[in-house]
């Protein structure tokens, strides 16, 4: 059985209202997606911005309600489950956002941001919690100096390595990741992708990734859901997407991916330096 | 390094000798012409919480000749986009100040001009487009009217043949129906859509520099590309020179010659776009280029990185600001020397003690 079981979920959303405000104008963010996801795994849903894939993230959570559709997390309907079961639930599954700087509470201490959720679902002591957050930020790659310091003194990576430690605080066993590197520098980007791949296995976490560059879907990815328009259009391993992508849409967004192979003057790319050297 | 096996084969062998002849020449041949934009020696400095100024670039020098591509690459906070305002004059306008240095266009030294005269060279000299389009139009008036604004402030057309500009305009950036979408607001525009209004505009008053500051960074991929395309054709159809400002060594290969790498405020090699890609001579540049992921080639799904962070305005180490995270670095040396931006054997330039004793890696084909 699978850790995540999504089936044919659909969400509109309402553009426009009447003179009496009443809803009209109904767009489809996701319409009739299904796909698993099983534990310690990463699945990555890839598409271009407005094809609902972070749509389908929150809703894997709840985080927003689909209209119809079924949602299966670890054997129980999350669609079903009532606040109190919800909570439970939702300790097994995290999410990591785009921004830190703006999913961090500036006046927060990094130290308490990361054991917020053991204050909150958990009866842990508070040096109990400290000793915890601690480790938490060591396993990152942060260290305990950052305990008391304030999210505006940290960089954008080491921001997001916090909230990826809160994120790891009550041992989930799923993280939705939405575009969880976007917002980084190229040289840190690397840095927090190779941390999510080594957490996941060390903890056998299962990511759904939300992603609009599919250069580094390959890195992180097993499997790849791709989306258009709210819908599916392909679904694969990592090998048979990049491989052999069936669709011309995936074909067409594979051969946007820019390589970095400078053009000549003729703007053709230049693969070797050649006799120049 | 091999020749690549099996992308974009077919040009592979010819392709580096012409780009060896031509490239290079257009640049930096005998007679070196006037360079469009000569920036010498400038250092810019913001004012911090207490009332202390803080350098956040420093020494930048660079120049760019007509109709010349050339990029500025860095992350955050290495001064890039402070470097391409203080190109446009913004420097005071946007809190800081020029502690050193001049800027050149065309043969007018502009450091220390007044606003008025810097404003004459904006528009019909040099023009900027921005990161985040829909943030640069003013959602009240039509992308027509806005385009019409510009070509009459700065070309003095009238009311009539303004209108008839901005169609043309938005016709050479390849918006579909042109004259009805010029009476539409900026909001009935995509993200891709309103770059290509910002590029119309930019270029309606024929400016001889384009400064671009990661314009397709806010865009999807499939975006990107033809908005990457659609420069290129502006360049060639107009001849405009391109200052680049960008994070992505893969978007910069695409549409640069000439590329220069920034880090911590300053310049850290420049080089044609061949070389820097090929034979990197700073571990900064190496390390960028094996950061970039690339389909089919990363080793064991992990990408290669370059550890720690970049430092912060102000607290910039004192030898090579790039040492602390450096590989190659030896002690006693790299951080204890700050390297000058010195000549090395590839004829590039490069701030690296060890340029020449090193072999860096460039990136993968």
């Amino acid at each position: 059985m699978s850790l995540l079981e999504v089936k044919d979920v659909t969400k509109s959303f309402s553009t426009k209202r009447d003179f009496l405000g009443r809803r009209i104008g109904w767009t489809h963010a996701v319409k009739g997606v299904s796909f698993t996801l099983d534990a310690g795994e990463c699945l990555a849903v890839v598409g271009e911005s407005g094809a609902g894939k972070s749509t389908v993230g929150r809703i894997a959570l709840r985080l927003i309600e689909p209209d119809s559709g079924s949602i299966t997390f670890d054997g129980v309907d999350v669609r079903a489950a009532r606040a109190q079961e919800l909570r439970a639930l939702r300790q097994r599954m995290q999410m990591i956002f785009q921004d830190p700087h703006s999913s961090l509470d500036p006046r927060m201490t990094i130290g308490d941001a990361v054991a917020e959720p053991l204050l909150v679902h958990t009866d842990r002591s508070r040096t109990e919690r400290e000793r915890q957050s601690a480790a938490l930020l060591e396993r990152v790659g942060l260290g305990s100096r950052y305990l008391g310091r304030y999210p505006a003194e940290l960089s954008g990576g080491q921001l997001q390595r916090v909230a990826i430690a809160r994120a790891l605080a009550l041992n989930p066993a799923m993280i939705v990741c939405d575009e969880p590197v976007a917002a980084l520098d190229v040289s840190v980007r690397a840095q927090v992708l190779n941390l999510l791949r080594e957490l996941q296995e060390d903890l056998g976490l299962a990511y759904l990734f939300v992603c609009h560059d599919l250069a580094l879907v390959e890195v992180i990815a097993d499997r790849v859901l791709v989306m258009a328009a709210g819908e599916v259009v392909e679904e694969g391993t990592v090998e048979q997407i990049f491989a052999a992508p069936q669709q011309e849409y995936t074909q067409r967004l594979l051969s946007a991916i820019p390589v970095p192979l400078p053009r000549d003057a003729m703007g053709n790319r230049i693969t070797s330096i050649g006799e120049r050297a | 390094m091999d020749l690549a096996k099996n992308r974009d084969v077919a040009a592979s062998d010819t392709v580096p000798a012409t780009a060896k002849d031509s490239a290079p020449e257009a640049v930096s041949g005998a007679e070196r012409p006037t360079p469009l934009l000569d920036v010498r020696d400038v250092s810019v400095e913001f004012p911090t919480a207490g009332r202390d100024w803080v350098t956040s670039v420093q020494n930048v020098s660079f120049q760019l000749m007509p109709g010349e591509s050339m990029a500025l690459v860095g992350e955050s906070g290495s001064g890039k986009t402070v470097t391409s305002l203080a190109v446009m004059g913004l420097t005071e306008a946007t809190g800081g100040r020029l502690s050193s240095g001049s800027v050149t266009f065309d043969g007018n030294e502009l450091t220390g001009r007044p606003a008025k005269e810097w404003r004459k060279v904006r528009g019909p000299g040099m023009g900027m487009i921005f990161q985040q389009p829909i943030r640069s139009l003013n959602p009240a008036y039509t992308v027509g009217d806005q385009i019409a604004e510009s070509v009459r402030k700065h070309l003095g057309l009238s009311r009539r043949q303004a209108e008839a500009k901005s169609v043309e305009m938005l016709e050479m950036v390849q918006i579909p129906r042109a004259a009805e979408r010029a009476k539409e607001y900026p909001h009935a525009f995509s993200g891709g859509m309103c770059q290509r209004v910002m590029i119309a505009m930019v270029m309606a008053c024929n400016p001889r520099l384009l400064i671009a500051d990661e314009p397709t960074t806010a865009l999807d991929v499939t975006v990107q590309e033809t908005i990457l395309d659609l420069l290129r054709d502006v360049q060639q159809q107009t001849g405009v020179a391109l200052l680049f400002i960008s994070h992505d060594l893969a978007v910069v290969a695409e549409i640069c010659q000439r590329v220069a790498v920034m880090y911590a405020g300053e310049v850290i090699e420049s080089a044609p776009a061949v070389d820097l890609f090929f034979r990197p001579q700073h571990p900064y540049s190496s390390g960028l280029l094996a950061s970039i992921p690339r389909p089919g080639l990363s080793v064991d799904r992990r990408l290669r990185t370059i550890p720690g962070g970049i430092p912060a305005p102000g607290t910039w180490p004192a030898g090579c600001r790039f040492a602390p995270r450096c590989e190659f670095a030896q002690s006693g040396r790299c951080d204890t020397t700050h390297p000058p931006l010195d000549v090395v054997s590839t004829g590039g330039l490069s701030r690296c003690l060890r340029a020449d004793e090193l072999a860096l890696d460039g990136v993968v084909t």
